[in-house]
Parts: structure tokens; C-alpha cells; sequence
């Protein structure tokens, strides 16, 4: 299968280790990868900070970008779901990793590799925006030597929310020292997501603390072997 | 207390961590009653459907329902009254009191007389408002300000309760740690103005048009005793409670009291039509409360905001509620339903921080009985606070601009990704401000994903480089 891949500006900037294991992944598993240049930003950070128009219009350019794709892939549920909202999920056309995985390929079992003790933070909107379901854990549950363990309240927000986490820096913190203690009281060595926006804000936490917790993207767990 | 916006007021609540305990430790229990509650119901998702459906008629048809409720309620023997803002409200309840000469009155909890400031307004006209509902009676004993819509003292912990208590109702009595008998020693002071007090104030939580009948839940007996006691009963309802039809209720008496506190049935649920001789007050007064509510019918998105029957299940389940307590929201209506209603009341240039004060994680949405998109609202907020108030000339403003260009073209994007590597360019001014005061960040990698892509060795399959 042919599949466009949707990076995100995020990723393509700050992660470029989650858009490899992407292409690693997807080529292991038989598809042919695809990376149109154009591609820059979906326009998210602009609608959900008050500037639609301009937002809306990079979510049109998103859809001339990809008008010609077969399938696109993407590993930000955030960035997924908010395309969908607005009217810019080319026809279905648009699915997020873990949706393409489990419901395009019909994969659980992906192949991989990853010998630690790992905690999902869900993402509130892979679950309640995007309705991601149980994929991501299901996908997780099938990667050899993982030892997969539940946060409490794992899908209570951690405070992240884009711009809100620098408008309302106190209350973002406030939030996310609940998701910290959580995060360590799992024992985890390693908190997971579908979407590097929210480990970037646990992650950035779990740095300045020098917790020894790591964070890293759902797609490099599944890529690694 | 002056209003300082949101950020400022969530900072200051943030640094009380009692409160913090309090409101944490309260909302998860009636989160998970709440969740237990809903579980049981089969068709709780067509009931939500239900009540999103008939409120959004009641508000599409409101001036024809309100002449209905007006005919019906006068039809029975009660008078209506209608009040612009809240200076006419209490104009109108003050002058009911002034008439039949008392010199206090008791109150049912209401959300509409705490919007329009009902106590203070009697006040000077030298009447004592006496709050008979438990929180709303700590509250004014200990001279504080409701923190939640239905649990307006969840600030509050039982050690306060039992201090505030004793120094004020019990007379330096000791009470003891029991619940119960703090809530004996309210019952105690309360009686007696159940008794002796000859006129009440009410809100409403539904008004039938149909048939004129007022309807409140509640918990405690308290309202029951007010609403029945006294001789003379006024009731301020905000004029989206109406509900066209009788058979209404049967949805919402589901959908309320197991949104709201977790139970299958509220303890009490009083229903009252006009005046009926003999039985319950014999003068009943309904005034008719806008207050902004016909500004915010007029905006199509934001209009939902009107469909809330008060539950609280979105205060409950919000992380940044949970957290920052209803203080923060400096409003009587706090939490993600306040966030959409108190800028859509007061005018967004009066509230113009509150729609950013939530994370969009839209744990508010999925619990709403009535199905107000909250996250949605809150966008379409965000774009009118920016587009209508908001300078264009703002660094935000300017920020947003220069990224959104940068977004608009692969070359300036790639040349900003460039700059982002040394930590300066539009990206960077427009994502980090106020960030790495408590939070790391990771080093900006050498190498974007688009160079590694481009690096390659041997190139994978590619199209023929065309862009549009």
C-alpha cells in the first residue's frame, strides 16, 4: 500500500526520531512510504488560540498538499482530530498510526521488540476527540518484553492544551503534577503516547526533575525491535 | 474581591492547598458516583439526545413559550413579572417584600438571585436574606462566596465547617466531629426561620409552559419547607429554564439527579402551579429574569450555553475545575460551563480570559446530559475575543501572524525550522513564552525529519517532486 505521510510541523522540527520510526514501521510492514515536501502546519495551534481564519486556511492547505493521496498516515491524534473537525479528513482518507494499523493493515502484532516497563498516557484526544478506543494498548499488549502497566486516572488531561500550557501556566502545572505523580507512582521507566505534544509537556516535567522516566512515542515502541 | 482574569485568579486559588484537597478530593467522589449512576441507565444516550432536543426547541420558540408560562402561571392564580437586567429583578422582589412589610426573607439556593446579587440588593433596602440550603448557609455565616453550582461550599472541609459553626450558630458550643451534628446545629437555627419568616425566594430549575408549574430539586428539605411554609413565595427563574411541555420533565428528571449528584431520584423535587387556597403560600410571584440571556440566543454557536441545567457534571469532570476550584472563574457560574456562559452574559470585553480557561480535553462534552459541545463553544469564543477585541497589533497577535505566513509556504517554513535550531525565528517566539519557567525543553535536534528524509541513502521510491 502507498500511504502519504503526515508528519506534523511538531514532529518534523522537534521529533524527527518519531518520524523515523514511522517510515521504519510502516516499510517493515509492506507499505510504500510517501513524504510530500509542501507539508508544513495543519493549523491547529491557530484555531484553538483564537486565530481561525488563518488556522482554517492551513487546514485547507493541508487538503491541497494531499489531494492526490491514497491514504494518509499521521502520528498526532491531536493534529488527526482536529482536521476532522474541520472539515479537512479528505474524505476518511486521513487516519492516524494506530487507526491505519489496526483498521487499514489489520495488525496488532506489529513485530516489535521493547524489553521495559511502559505506562500509556491516552491522550485526551485520541480518546474523546478522535475516538481512538483501546488501539494504541492493543497494539502495545502484542510488543515483546513489554511490561505494560495502567496510570490512575489515565484519562484525566495532563495539562498540556497547546498555548493553554503557557497562557495558563499555573493550572497547566497544577495539572500535570497530578499526571507526574501518577507517571512515577505506575513505576514506569518509560510513559508513552499516540502524540508528542502531550509527552513533551510530561516529558519537559519529568526532565527538570531528573525522575528517570523517559518519554517516548507509541510509534517508536512499535518501530523498535 | 476586584476581578483580575482568569490566569491571575488561578494562580492565587492555585496557592491554597487546602482548597486543592477540598475541591480534589470532593469532585472525584461524585465523579465516580456520577459515572456508576449513568451506567445503569440503557438509554441514557437517547435521554441525552432528548434533552438536548427539547431545549433546543424551548430556546427556538422561547418568546411563544414564555407567553405560554405567563398565560398558564396567571391562568392559576400567580402574577409574572418580567426584568430586563438585574437591577429591575430585584427592584421587583424588593418592592413584593416591601409590601407585605418583612424584614427578612428565606431563600431557597438559586443560581439567578446569586447572578443578580439578590442578597446585597435586599440588604440596603434593610431585609435579611437568610440562606436555608446547608453550603449556601456556610457560605454566608463565614461570608464567603459560592465555589460551585451545586456545592457552593465544596471549598470547604468538615474542620472548617465544625470553626465557622461554632463561632457563629452554636455560640461557642462544641459540636463535635460528626456530620451530623453539624448539620443538627443548621437544622436548629433553621427551624426557626422556616417558622417564622412570611416570605420566601426561590429560583427554578424548569418552568412548564403548558401548564404553569415551577419545579426545584433539591437535596435537603430545605427548599421544600420554604417553598411551602411561608405566605408569600417569589421565584426568579432566568427565562431559559422554560420547558414547553409537561411531559419534559420526565427526560430531565432522569437526566438531573444522576448528572448532578450521582442518585437515582433527588430527595425532593417540589412542583407548585399558581395559588391553591388553603395549601402552600397564597401569594406567588414569578419574575421572568434576562439578564444578557437574549445577547447570547443571538449568537448561533454560543447559544447552547443556554440549553445547561445546572448539573454540574462538567465542573466535576474538568481537570482544570478540579484543580483551580470555582473561585478562580470569579463567577457564580464557574467551571467549563461557566468559562462558555459568564463572557456570554456579562459581554466578552467583561470575562474576555475565560474561554481560555480550559485544556480542550473535552472531558466536559462527554458527560453533559444535554450535549453542550463546550469545547466548541469555547473555540468560537477564543475567534470572537480575538477578532472583537483583541489588539492586531499584540505581540500574540503578531506572533501568530508571522508563524502563520511562516506555515503558508514550504520554503519560509524550512528557513524558519533552520532559525528554530538556534533558537530564534517565529516558531520559536510563537510556541515558547513562558514555558521553560518550570517545564525542560529538548534541544532543537540537528536534524528535522524532512533532512533525514532527504538524506536517504538509497532514496526510496519518490514522486516526481512536484508541489502544489
Amino acid at each position: 500500500m502507498r500511504v502519504a505521510l503526515f508528519i506534523t510541523c511538531f514532529n518534523d522540527t522537534l521529533f524527527p526520531e518519531t518520524g523515523r520510526a514511522v517510515v521504519t514501521l510502516l516499510e517493515r510492514l509492506g507499505c510504500e512510504v510517501d513524504f510530500p515536501e509542501a507539508q508544513t502546519c495543519c493549523g491547529q495551534m491557530h484555531v484553538n488560540t483564537g486565530y481561525q481564519e488563518r488556522g482554517l486556511t492551513l487546514a485547507r492547505r493541508f487538503q491541497r498538499v494531499f489531494a492526490d493521496a491514497e491514504v494518509v498516515v499521521s502520528p498526532s491524534a491531536s493534529c488527526v482530530a482536529y482536521l476532522r473537525e474541520n472539515g479537512a479528513g479528505l474524505d476518511g482518507r486521513l487516519a492516524e498510526l494506530t487507526e491505519f494499523l489496526v483498521d487499514r493493515l489489520e495488525v496488532e502484532d506489529v513485530g516489535a521488540t521493547f524489553p521495559h516497563r511502559v505506562a500509556l498516557h491516552p491522550t485526551c484526544h485520541s480518546v474523546r476527540l478522535m475516538g481512538i478506543g483501546d488501539r494504541p494498548q492493543r497494539l502495545l499488549e502484542r510488543v515483546r518484553g513489554i511490561d505494560l502497566v495502567t496510570l490512575d486516572d489515565a484519562a484525566v488531561c495532563c495539562g498540556f492544551g497547546g498555548t493553554f500550557a503557557v497562557k495558563n501556566a499555573d493550572t497547566s502545572m497544577a495539572m500535570l503534577s497530578d499526571k507526574l505523580r501518577d507517571v512515577l507512582n505506575s513505576g514506569a521507566d518509560v510513559c508513552t503516547a499516540a502524540d508528542n505534544s502531550c509527552l513533551l509537556h510530561i516529558g519537559g516535567a519529568l526532565r527538570r526533575q531528573r525522575a528517570g522516566v523517559r518519554v517516548v512515542h507509541l510509534a517508536e515502541i512499535l518501530a523498535a525491535t | 474581591m476586584s476581578k483580575t482574569g482568569f490566569p491571575a485568579a488561578a494562580r492565587r486559588e492555585l496557592g491554597d492547598a487546602q482548597m486543592r484537597h477540598n475541591v480534589g478530593k470532593a469532585t472525584s467522589t461524585i465523579r465516580a458516583r456520577r459515572a456508576a449512576r449513568v451506567a445503569e441507565v440503557p438509554d441514557w444516550e437517547a435521554l441525552r439526545d432528548a434533552g438536548a432536543a427539547i431545549k433546543a426547541r424551548a430556546m427556538a420558540t422561547l418568546p411563544e413559550q414564555l407567553e405560554r408560562l405567563e398565560a398558564s402561571v396567571t391562568r392559576a392564580g400567580g402574577q409574572v413579572h418580567w426584568a430586563g437586567d438585574a437591577a429591575e429583578c430585584n427592584a421587583i422582589v424588593s418592592g413584593i417584600v416591601r409590601a407585605h412589610g418583612a424584614r427578612e426573607v428565606i431563600k431557597v439556593k438559586s443560581l439567578a438571585t446569586d447572578e443578580i446579587g439578590l442578597n446585597d440588593a435586599l440588604a440596603a433596602d434593610g431585609v435579611e436574606a437568610i440562606e436555608t440550603d446547608l453550603a449556601e448557609l456556610i457560605n454566608q455565616l463565614g461570608h464567603d462566596t459560592s465555589s460551585h453550582i451545586l456545592v457552593p461550599a465544596i471549598h470547604r472541609n468538615r474542620a472548617e465547617i465544625k470553626q465557622l459553626f461554632e463561632r457563629t450558630i452554636a455560640r461557642g458550643q462544641d459540636l463535635g466531629w460528626e456530620a451530623q451534628s453539624l448539620a443538627e446545629a443548621a437544622r436548629r437555627h433553621l427551624r426557626e426561620k422556616f417558622l417564622s419568616v412570611p416570605v420566601a425566594t426561590s429560583g427554578a430549575n424548569f418552568a412548564v409552559a403548558e401548564t404553569g408549574t415551577i419545579g426545584v430539586v433539591e437535596s435537603e428539605g430545605n427548599g421544600r419547607m420554604c417553598l411551602t411554609l411561608p405566605r408569600v413565595l417569589v421565584t426568579v427563574m432566568g427565562i431559559e429554564k422554560v420547558l414547553p411541555e409537561w411531559r419534559d420533565l420526565e427526560v430531565f428528571l432522569q437526566l438531573l439527579p444522576r448528572s448532578a449528584t450521582g442518585e437515582r431520584m433527588n430527595p425532593y423535587t417540589s412542583l407548585w402551579t399558581g395559588v391553591h387556597a388553603g395549601d402552600g403560600p397564597q401569594d406567588f410571584h414569578l419574575v421572568l429574569l434576562d439578564n444578557g440571556r437574549t445577547d447570547v440566543l443571538g449568537d448561533e454557536v454560543g447559544r447552547q450555553a443556554l440549553h445547561c441545567i445546572r448539573c454540574s457534571a462538567c465542573l466535576n469532570s474538568c481537570p482544570v475545575y478540579s484543580r483551580v476550584g470555582g473561585h478562580a472563574y470569579e463567577s457564580v457560574y464557574p467551571g467549563p460551563i461557566g468559562a462558555i456562559l459568564t463572557p456570554q452574559l456579562r459581554g466578552l470585553e467583561n470575562a474576555p480570559t475565560l474561554p481560555w480557561a480550559s485544556s480542550l480535553c473535552g472531558a466536559c462534552y462527554e458527560v453533559c446530559p444535554v450535549k453542550i459541545n463546550i469545547p466548541s463553544v469555547l473555540l468560537h469564543l477564543r475567534g470572537r475575543v480575538t477578532r472583537e477585541y483583541k489588539s492586531r497589533r499584540s505581540p500574540e497577535a503578531l506572533a501568530m501572524e508571522a508563524v502563520g505566513r511562516v506555515f503558508g509556504s514550504q520554503r519560509r517554513y524550512e528557513q524558519a525550522q533552520k532559525l528554530a535550531r538556534l533558537g530564534r525565528g517565529p516558531i520559536v517566539t510563537a510556541a515558547l513564552p513562558g514555558w521553560t519557567e518550570m517545564r525542560g525543553l529538548p534541544e532543537v535536534p540537528e536534524q528535522t525529519f524532512r533532512d533525514w528524509w532527504r538524506s536517504r541513502t538509497p532514496p526510496p521510491a519518490r514522486r516526481d517532486g512536484s508541489t502544489p
